[in-house]
């Protein structure tokens, strides 16, 4: 598991939310994937020299979506992927990022073809490798 | 037992003429990681000081475990630690010397625990407490105030002149303290990075009166900063919006920091900008500076001596 978390504080964006953003994207990445464990909220507080709270704040909400789960006893793990919202929900979460992407690439004077280009590549890095054939 | 390790009400204190602290209500929870934060001579020391019954208040009443500080028992003073600013020691003693010193009043002491903190900053008990350096100072007052195991630390501005590996060290032993659950932590500081990582409460003392007391949280989800296109001229009506903490202008732009913004607030921004509002990201040291004094109106220093700059 090639998972490693870094904060910084002084950042727009609160501590908590940097841990919950940092996990979605390692598992988008394929960096994580559904049964790794996830250091306890003690030890990623440790870890990271952050306040427990935080950590715990991050995993709650992280728990609220599915995206890991805690397994009393045994500890905490990535949960399976599975859609908690609607598809109306996932595209209103979707639609800020949609027109900040549209937005700002027709602004830079790119064609449509060349935004949907830039997607296909992004998404073509993102996507797990493992399944790959030798 | 209760849930709340500090409570103060209407605190004040007058040092002749000059008021120091004004009417300051605060509740400190259980378990708590609390960050009293304000400028130099807002009050804040002088609240840990009447806290601890080393001053005594004014006006108002501050109780500490439930108990009156003006009448603390050993008993309940052994439940508390408090590290005083700039780390006072006796400089011709050696770091044993203090450590039995300081050892023999307390019931509990955690003798592994000390050796463990005085080493984590590099210390040995044959130093000379006058031969440390600063960072080496607030080790050994950390280690001294951590080894009773106390259930309220208190600490005035601990890593105040430390640098970066010393207030990295001290920040470690301060989460320590985090491990041994129900462990109030009260601290002063104006290092906000380690603040944000450390606390999870913040109360911010302005002017000797108490502006916020609340979770990190609330504070970082309560304060926003809009930026708008706005004359001057007509941006008047706008400086008295409710909660309007601070106000900037950078050329054409104005910058709002507010707080608590409803819809109201929202609806008299976006019709003062012809629509255009844009919500600019706001950091944890932003939101606190909204707070503190004297820069509720502001034009940039470097707004402000460029044209006397360009006449020479």
């Amino acid at each position: 598991m090639s998972f490693d978390l870094s904060i910084s504080p002084g950042s727009a964006s609160p501590i908590f939310k940097q841990i919950v953003d940092q996990v979605r994207l390692a598992l988008a990445a394929g960096r994580l994937s559904e049964g790794d464990p996830l250091p306890s909220v003690r030890a990623m507080a440790e870890k990271l020299l952050v306040n427990p709270n935080t950590v715990a704040k991050a995993y709650t909400e992280l728990a609220g979506d599915g995206t890991i789960e805690t397994q009393p006893g045994r500890g905490v793990f990535v949960g399976r992927r599975r859609q908690v919202y609607t598809k109306a929900e996932r595209l209103r979460r979707l639609k800020p990022h949609v027109d900040a992407l549209v937005t700002e690439g027709l602004l830079l004077g790119f064609s449509l073809e060349e935004l949907i280009e830039s997607v296909t590549v992004k998404a073509a890095e993102l996507r797990p490798k493992k399944e790959r054939v030798p | 037992m209760s849930d709340v390790v500090i409570e103060t009400h209407a605190l004040t204190r007058y040092f002749g003429r000059h008021c120091a602290l004004d009417g300051v209500s605060l509740r400190v929870p259980r378990g708590s990681v609390f960050a009293l934060l304000g400028r130099n001579g807002s009050g804040k020391s002088t609240l840990i000081q009447i806290l601890l019954n080393l001053l005594t208040p004014t006006r108002g009443t501050s109780s500490v475990f439930g108990e009156d500080s003006r009448r603390l028992s050993p008993a309940t003073l052994a439940r508390v630690g408090y590290a005083p600013e700039n780390h006072p020691l006796p400089a011709s003693l050696k770091v044993s010397d203090v450590h039995a010193f300081q050892r023999s009043y307390y019931r509990t002491w955690d003798d592994a625990l000390f050796a463990t903190v005085l080493d984590h900053f590099g210390l040995s008990p044959a130093q000379k407490i006058g031969h440390l350096s600063r960072g080496q100072r607030a080790g050994l007052a950390m280690a001294l105030v951590m080894a009773p195991r106390p259930e309220l630390l208190v600490m005035d501005d601990p890593s105040l002149g430390l640098d970066p590996v010393a207030r990295r060290t001290l920040l470690e032993a301060m989460l320590l303290t985090t491990r041994q659950r129900g462990t109030t932590v009260f601290f002063t500081s104006h290092l906000l990075d380690d603040v944000e990582r450390a606390a999870d409460h913040i109360a911010i003392l302005d002017r000797s009166v108490l502006r916020v007391s609340c979770t990190m949280e609330t504070l970082r989800s309560c304060v926003k900063r809009f930026a708008l296109s706005v004359a001057p001229d007509a941006a008047a009506p706008l400086l008295v919006l409710p909660g309007l903490l601070q106000s900037r202008r950078e050329g054409p732009t104005l910058l709002l920091t507010i707080a608590n913004a409803d819809e109201d607030v929202l609806r008299q921004l976006r019709t003062a900008s012809a629509g255009q509002l844009e919500e600019v990201p706001l950091t944890l040291e932003d939101s606190v500076v909204g707070y503190l004094g004297d820069t509720k109106h502001q034009v940039s220093l470097f707004d402000r001596t460029r044209p006397s700059a360009e006449v020479a």
